[in-house]
């Protein structure tokens, strides 16, 4: 029997302790009329011999491609200590630490990681994660609510920048308490807020700005961050924490700084995996604390006086305030903290910048090499992060395809999600890529816009 | 004695030398954007931060380490398998972004764990995208509301919630716009059928119940709360927190829920990581398909193959929408497929079986040891419930001394406090996945702990002794709130 250690004479001795005939007088109390037979719908079980060859067959079934997508989730090398480490059974299989003096390794981490977040975003104070950044700035809205109650509307405004994905994700986790998620203007030329058409009066209680943005260009974040406190509200600020080694951090945005930044914990030395697991992160300003959702971990002292970690500001939370809490939120996304705190200790912050520029000098590589091919072009001017959007003479969707043909995929197609960009790329070269990577991108590229290839693509 | 702050090892110009790639210069962009200060990450070498992760990790209890028969959390043995494989490259790498083309073997996994899940929930459609069971509660609230709300019945906003019920059911239902209404409990551990009657109306969105339920019970009327509720127009959420007691024995959908989510990190033994990731899948039975949140694996076939592919919005037009960034917490969700396949269709049962016989053998070695059920007189489900309300009245031994005594006979303390409505309780939950030797082991510390205080005078109020740190002072951990390390 797979991990039941039972042996008969176990099964024997135990059903006679509890005074039961056999296993099946364990349910007696259960109706017999829904009770069921066999469970058709689930296969005869595998060993783990079979089940392995299986899955190596289907890992290994979509080959393995040059990836230059981003949008969100980005391929960063992750140091072969992360999740050695992470995976030890020790942090992998514990439970939340409710029982402080037997977590406390996982509550150090924490407590470590709450320190190195905070450093790296310029706030105060974080929590121990949430789910992922999507849902993260749903949080963060619901959260800016709850602390802006000068604002009565539930109005939050959207910096054209933000993540398409993200707002949605927050409409429909926010949206059934009555929240509004608007988009401010954007200039077509630059893809950035138009600054020079923001609305007056829309009473805001929040304003959303990401940086950088959702198609890699950088948004004049003092400007915007001051605009959203002369209207009243609180700025929320979304930014690829590895850019944070780079790029200017939300606590000191404007002149007051960001009240709240969250966005993808992902890049943190976490595995692109399809999706997920990753984490979201979530830093503010001391005085929001007490509305902010999740678990929290503070040091204190024990009865010999020596400091030690628990959760802590726990009355904020589902377990003990049940219909008033914060959020509905209990687990926090662990094991990919745990991993993440070792990233950051690993690279430190030297290292973390190196990855930032490495990466934002291979993506400006990239978009140069291909840019350099008639038909495509660079969508916006001006500085970008890790990420470039292009145009292109003809739909990106055939593009892609015939790309995947050569073992590359090629960025993804804006026209899912921003379909006035008309024929549009977004391109990520990250500091995996090597100089050959490029080059082999951009000859695939060229063979596709080769006069020849154009009726195929 | 804990080890010192990773910062408080770290020495300025010390790195990882092997981990950080050739930097380079970014003169493109301006300053105004830059980053002026220089944050406080730490600065060690390799080896340093190798050696202070592994010691922090040994400062943990965990599954692999320690008997932890946490209630309401399944804490069963995480294969190892399920890890090793979710990892292989081709999975661990691929994009989320990246094409159907390239991810056929990543969504055939998920289209078959999607079809293995309905199989064994009685359900008829299933969205793997919440990635915490409170996500899950979420998504299926927000689909009874969707499923009122494209009837025009606009005013059913209610939601019955028993008092035993986890916290995150009556969060969850704030969470989604609706107004809580708490019903009590029977004596016997059952829902009070009277108070629920009185409670539905017009109003009632919906009933979330656990089941069996957070007493560890199965609740015995179910048929006629199912109908009570379904005749005043209302639905019946499954809150699966507690799945692994019924697995293959019977099935939500066939108790009359009408949308359900299963933690598969409970009942399909992915990693609880110290708090996560989770996955709380949700499925539904007909009239709920259409608001599915998505993406949902759909299958089409092509010249008699079949190819995977995502379904998205314009697929399920009235769905609730999107949970997540990408796909949940596809990694989790290859390990329960992992898991649900090594299992197999006989094995679902089992786990059932044993979970419960686990659970009555513990119960039945308590009670026969002088401790206070509960509910005496009812079958255990996967767990049961101690109360040590008389002792600590007598000796003033509560809950939680004896969680902490435990601590120090090398077990993991049971859940304490809850449920709610149950004094100075113990709710222990031992899983399919231990053995008699380690029950017996645990009885015995247990009862060892109690009789102590009842004819030594013992008292466990500086209990742990033996841990990294004595007792915490919760309290000044609020009051003088230190979140993250200062430097001193």
């Amino acid at each position: 029997m797979p991990f039941i250690p039972h042996t008969p004479k176990d099964t024997e001795e135990m059903l006679a302790a509890i005074g039961a005939p056999d296993l099946e007088a364990l349910f007696d109390e259960i109706p017999a009329e829904l009770r069921i037979g066999s469970l058709d719908g689930v296969p005869e079980a595998l060993s783990e011999m079979q089940i392995t060859r299986l899955m190596r067959e289907r890992a290994g079934q979509d080959g393995n491609p040059l990836c230059f997508i981003g949008g969100g989730a980005y391929e960063h090398h992750i140091p072969a200590a992360v999740w050695d480490i992470a995976t030890r059974g020790e942090y992998y299989s514990a439970y939340t630490p409710y029982q402080a003096e037997a977590s406390q390794g996982t509550l150090q981490t924490i407590y470590e990681y709450q320190t190195m977040i905070t450093a790296l975003t310029g706030l105060d104070v974080s929590n121990a994660s949430l789910y992922d950044g999507a849902s993260a700035l749903a949080e963060a809205a619901l959260m800016a609510v709850r602390v802006n109650r000068k604002v009565k509307s539930r109005r939050i405004l959207l910096a054209p920048g933000v993540h398409p994905v993200y707002a949605q994700v927050a409409e429909a986790i926010a949206g059934s308490q009555g929240l509004t998620f608007e988009w401010l203007p954007v200039n077509a030329d630059s893809g950035k807020v138009d600054v020079d058409a923001l609305p007056a009066g829309r009473e805001p209680v929040a304003v959303v700005i990401q940086q950088p943005t959702f198609v890699g260009t950088l948004e004049d974040v003092d400007r915007l961050t001051d605009w959203a406190a002369e209207q009243g509200a609180l700025s929320i600020a979304i930014a690829n924490p590895t850019s944070l080694a780079v790029l200017k951090a939300p606590g000191h945005w404007g002149a007051a700084g960001a009240d709240i930044a969250c966005g993808e914990g992902q890049p943190l030395g976490v595995p692109l995996s399809s999706g997920g697991p990753y984490f979201g992160y979530m830093t503010c300003k001391s005085g929001h604390v007490r509305q902010m959702p999740g678990r929290i971990v503070g040091r204190t002292t024990d009865l010999d006086g020596e400091p030690g970690y628990a959760l802590t500001l726990q009355a904020r939370e589902q377990h003990i305030r049940r219909s008033k809490a914060t959020s509905n939120i209990c687990t926090n996304q662990g094991l990919m903290v745990t991993a993440a705190t070792i990233y950051m200790s690993l690279l430190g912050f030297d290292g973390l910048a190196r990855v930032a520029s490495a990466s934002q000098q291979n993506t400006a590589r990239l978009a140069d090499a291909l840019c350099a091919i008639d038909g495509i072009e660079r969508l916006y001017d001006g500085p970008h992060f890790h990420e470039v959007a292009l145009r292109l003479d003809r739909p990106a969707a055939g593009v892609l395809d015939a790309l995947a043909d050569h073992g590359i995929l090629g960025g993804l197609d804006l026209s899912r999600w921003r379909p006035e960009l008309g024929n549009a790329l977004l391109v990520c070269a990250t500091e995996t890529k090597t100089e050959a990577d490029i080059a082999a991108y951009a000859g695939a590229m060229r063979d596709v816009f080769a006069p020849t290839a154009r009726r195929r693509a | 004695m804990l080890d010192k702050l990773i910062f408080e090892k770290s020495r300025s110009g010390r790195r990882a030398f092997a981990q950080a790639p050739a930097g380079d210069d970014i003169a493109d962009i301006p300053d105004a954007l830059r980053r002026g200060d220089r944050p406080v990450l730490p600065e060690a070498s390799e080896l340093q931060t190798v050696r202070h992760f592994t010691r922090l990790s040994q400062k943990n209890f965990s599954i692999d380490t320690q008997f932890y028969p946490l209630g309401s959390c399944t804490m069963k043995y995480n294969p190892r398998a399920c890890n090793s494989l979710a990892l292989l490259p081709g999975f661990a790498n691929r994009h989320p972004l990246g094409p159907a083309s390239h991810g056929q073997g990543f969504l055939t996994c998920m289209y078959e764990l999607q079809e293995m899940l309905k199989a064994v929930t009685g359900m008829q459609g299933v969205s793997l995208t919440p990635m915490a069971g409170a996500q899950g509660e979420l998504a299926g609230v927000a689909m009874i509301r969707a499923y009122h709300k494209a009837r025009g019945d606009h005013e059913r906003n209610e939601i019955i919630v028993p008092d035993a019920a986890h916290g995150t059911n009556p969060a969850t239902a704030t969470m989604c716009g609706c107004v809580v209404r708490e019903i009590p409990t029977g004596p016997d551990g059952d829902v009070d059928i009277e108070a629920l009657r009185s409670a539905l109306g017009p109003k009632t969105a919906g009933i979330m119940l656990t089941n069996p339920s957070t007493l560890g019970v199965f609740e015995r009327h179910i048929a006629d709360v199912a109908a009570l509720v379904h005749d005043a127009g209302g639905l019946l959420y499954y809150d699966g927190a507690n799945l692994n007691a019924i697995l293959g024995k019977v099935r939500p959908g066939d108790m009359g829920f009408d949308v359900i989510h299963m933690n598969l990190h409970k009942t399909f033994s992915t990693p609880h990581g110290g708090g996560g990731p989770g996955s709380g899948a949700v499925g539904v039975n007909r009239r709920l398909l259409p608001f599915l949140p998505i993406p949902v694996v759909g299958r089409d076939d092509v010249d008699g193959e079949p190819v995977y592919r995502w379904l998205e919005e314009e697929d399920v037009p009235q769905s609730i929408g999107r949970l997540s960034g990408f796909m949940g917490n596809a990694g989790v969700l290859l390990r329960a497929y992992v898991y649900m396949r090594m299992v197999g269709r006989d094995g679902m049962q089992r786990i059932a079986e044993y979970a419960t016989l686990n659970a009555n053998y513990l119960m039945a070695r308590l009670a026969d040891a002088g401790l206070e059920l509960a509910f005496p007189g009812r079958r255990a489900s996967h767990e049961f419930i101690i109360t040590l309300r008389k002792d600590a009245r007598q000796y003033d031994l509560t809950a939680m001394d004896v969680a902490k005594a435990l601590l120090d006979r090398n077990y993991h303390a049971p859940t304490t406090y809850f449920p709610l409505l149950v004094p100075e309780c113990l709710l222990i939950e031992p899983t399919e996945t231990e053995s008699k030797e380690t029950l017996d082991g645990f009885v015995d510390a247990l009862v060892a702990i109690v009789e102590d205080a009842r004819h030594n005078g013992k008292t466990y109020k500086d209990a742990p002794y033996t841990m990294p740190v004595r007792r915490l002072d919760d309290v000044k951990a609020a009051r003088q709130l230190d979140i993250r390390f200062d430097g001193e």
